[in-house]
């Protein structure tokens, strides 16, 4: 199963909305258990250790500054 | 009365070869010189003795194991002490247990099962301190006459000489003893003296490896409690707060205490009676009666040489490779190494395999320490997270694991030691028929109930002393394919018993067949649970060959004539693949 980076959400305009309010009066500490928590429940729904490996690979070279050899969605 | 094996003391005794003085290099060369009389040591020692090799075990000390130290053995170790002679005086002492339970705070996160199924001679797990498996070891060595342990020995120095036309390789031991020093000769030397192993510093070789910042405290105490006989383990309990704690209990109402205690605490303070009493009243109440037995601070460490074998030595248990404690891979991966290490040395000194097969020691029980030590290292990583953000992600499993499934499976308060499935060995050989189950070539053998002679017993008690074929059958006879294949290997010259196990569907009183094993030196199992038979995928006609350290290293449907004799010619490196 391949890393889907294709529009998926069927409302991503809700999810990013409801994402940000995961957040609402945490602290920080708070917040950083909660985007932990999230990564956990939805890597455990995923399941498959490819695809999972996958998006860790693109998180980490995005944050590093990968070589832009695969074309990422254009942003709008 | 019982013998208090913490202060038993052996007595050093001048041997013949002493005599010859430290300056002659003609002394006698030994075939095997085994150094450390810990529990790798001696299972090698004994090992090699059963199979028939002259040992001397040499060990710097005169006494047993300082404190419990190694305290679970696995159900592994105890198929090998099986093997050994010794595992039931082990059994009977031990406390068994199968069942770990995992705490956040005071909430149970959950249990966990480590042998959920019946039909095993032994149980997954026993706590027993290491200074009584020693005694046992010790017991069943001395009843060897062709294995002799020199207490004070101790190796000063070590000289490795190559093969000349005269003689064979071998290795030349400066040895020191309260009567001064001398030479000790051997063609192979295993090495097990230890996670400070002198041998390995005489080489001027490593262990190299990873050190983790943290301490534990090891408490042994003595008191009456009726905590069931499992493994708890606790992460930011209340007496002990924001740090982990495990809990243990061996033989004689001593348990086991391990606090976690991070890295900047003093390791002599932290050892002394007040901090511990202190430390035990928390976890046990402010009234607990108990004794302290033995403390102990320790950092972990994953490490291990680069290769197992230098020359003519071989290097086993700690001191080729360590690891952290959670998971008791420590004795239960050295005393692997023994069982590995002892049939080859034999194969070799009886002219039945090449040296080279020395070699598959070391690659295979590299690849076993590299298991355990990923496995080790993962634990260590969730106990003591490293950074800030690891700390986030062991946080959020342990808050999530009270109530979510998923998460409990990710709690790594230590994965338990099973033996490494040596898939790639290059003794093996591939399977050309399909099979279910765990039973693939590199698997050590698991057991299973059969009947001997009308006789409960156990299938892993039949195999081991030498190679074995182990034929599954539901005939009244041995078929002449299968009689064809079995007369071709044994043919061979390298002793192979045969072991035939009777399906449960076999109807015949098995006269002949016991009669067909018997014309070929071998005897029926019944497999009357068809325990045997599902675990081993075992069809009418199925066919293993299994090696002296009961690891399966071939396997069949319906082997050809040449089929067996092929692999056993694998199996001793002997074919030029290995």
């Amino acid at each position: 199963m391949a890393l889907n980076t294709n529009p998926n959400l069927t409302r991503p305009d809700d999810f990013y909305e409801a994402l940000i309010d995961m957040h609402r009066n945490l602290t920080d500490e708070q917040s950083q258990s909660a985007n932990a928590q999230l990564i956990l429940l939805l890597a455990n729904h995923i399941g498959d250790q490819a695809t999972l490996a996958e998006a860790i690979r693109i998180a980490r070279e995005e944050v590093l500054g990968a070589p832009p050899n695969d074309a990422l969605p254009p942003t709008a | 009365m019982a013998i208090d094996y913490q202060t038993l003391r052996f007595e050093y005794r001048r041997h013949a070869d002493q005599e010859t003085g430290a300056q002659t290099p003609f002394a006698q060369v030994h075939p095997v010189v085994v150094v450390g009389a810990g529990p790798v040591g001696l299972s090698a020692a004994i090992d090699l003795a059963q199979r028939g090799v002259s040992v001397v075990l040499v060990d710097d000390d005169d006494g047993l194991s300082t404190g419990s130290r190694a305290i679970c053995f696995s159900k592994r170790s105890l198929d090998i002490f099986d093997r050994l002679g010794c595992a039931e005086a082990m059994v009977e002492k031990g406390v068994r247990w199968h069942v770990g339970k995992v705490f956040l705070k005071d909430e149970l996160l959950y249990s966990f099962d480590l042998l959920p199924e019946s039909g095993h001679r032994r149980p997954a797990f026993i706590n027993l301190q290491q200074y009584y498996v020693e005694g046992f070891l010790i017991e069943r060595a001395q009843r060897l006459p062709n294995l002799q342990i020199r207490w004070k020995n101790k190796v000063v120095g070590i000289e490795q000489r190559d093969k000349t036309p005269d003689e064979q390789a071998s290795v030349a031991l400066t040895i020191e003893t309260p009567d001064g020093e001398y030479v000790l000769r051997a063609r192979y030397v295993v090495a097990a003296d230890g996670s400070r192993s002198a041998m390995r510093r005489l080489l001027d070789l490593e262990s190299k490896g990873r050190t983790f910042k943290d301490r534990f405290l090891i408490a042994d105490i003595k008191m009456e409690a009726d905590f069931p006989p499992e493994r708890w383990f606790w992460f930011d309990p209340p007496f002990h707060p924001n740090q982990s704690v495990l809990l243990h209990r061996q033989p004689d109402n001593v348990w086991r205490i391990d606090f976690q205690l991070g890295w900047n605490v003093d390791p002599v303070l932290e050892k002394t009676p007040e901090r511990v009493i202190s430390r035990v009243r928390a976890l046990l109440g402010p009234d607990a009666k108990f004794e302290i037995e033995w403390v102990s601070v320790y950092t972990f460490s994953c490490s291990r040489m680069d290769s197992f074998r230098h020359g003519n030595v071989l290097f086993a248990g700690d001191a080729a490779h360590g690891v952290s404690p959670f998971g008791a891979r420590g004795a239960n991966g050295g005393l692997q190494d023994a069982d590995n290490v002892a049939w080859k040395l034999a194969m070799v000194l009886a002219g039945r395999a090449p040296d080279s097969l020395l070699d598959t020691y070391a690659r295979e029980r590299e690849y076993a320490a590299d298991e355990n030590i990923l496995n080790s290292t993962r634990s260590t990583d969730f106990i003591t997270p490293k950074t800030p953000v690891s700390r986030v992600f062991r946080d959020a499993v342990l808050t999530l694991a009270r109530r979510h499934p998923f998460a409990r499976r990710l709690v790594n308060s230590g994965r338990l030691s099973v033996p490494a499935v040596l898939y790639r060995s290059t003794l093996n050989t591939p399977d050309r028929d399909p099979f279910e189950g765990e039973m693939t070539p590199g698997a050590s053998c698991v057991d299973a109930p059969v009947a001997c002679d009308g006789t409960d017993d156990w299938l892993l008690a039949h195999i081991g002393g030498s190679f074995n074929v182990l034929l599954f059958t539901a005939a009244d006879r041995i078929s002449p394919d299968e009689q064809a294949a079995i007369e071709r290997v044994r043919s061979r010259g390298v002793p192979v018993d045969i072991v035939v196990v009777a399906l449960r569907e076999t109807s015949d009183s098995g006269a002949r067949l016991t009669a067909d094993a018997a014309a070929m030196g071998g005897h029926v199992l019944r497999d009357m649970q068809g325990l045997a038979a599902q675990r081993y995928d075992g069809k009418p006609g199925t066919m293993y060959l299994v090696r002296p350290d009961q690891h399966v290293c071939a396997r069949w449907r319906h082997a050809r004539p040449d089929d067996l004799e092929a692999a056993l010619n694998r199996a001793l490196g002997v074919d030029g693949t290995a």
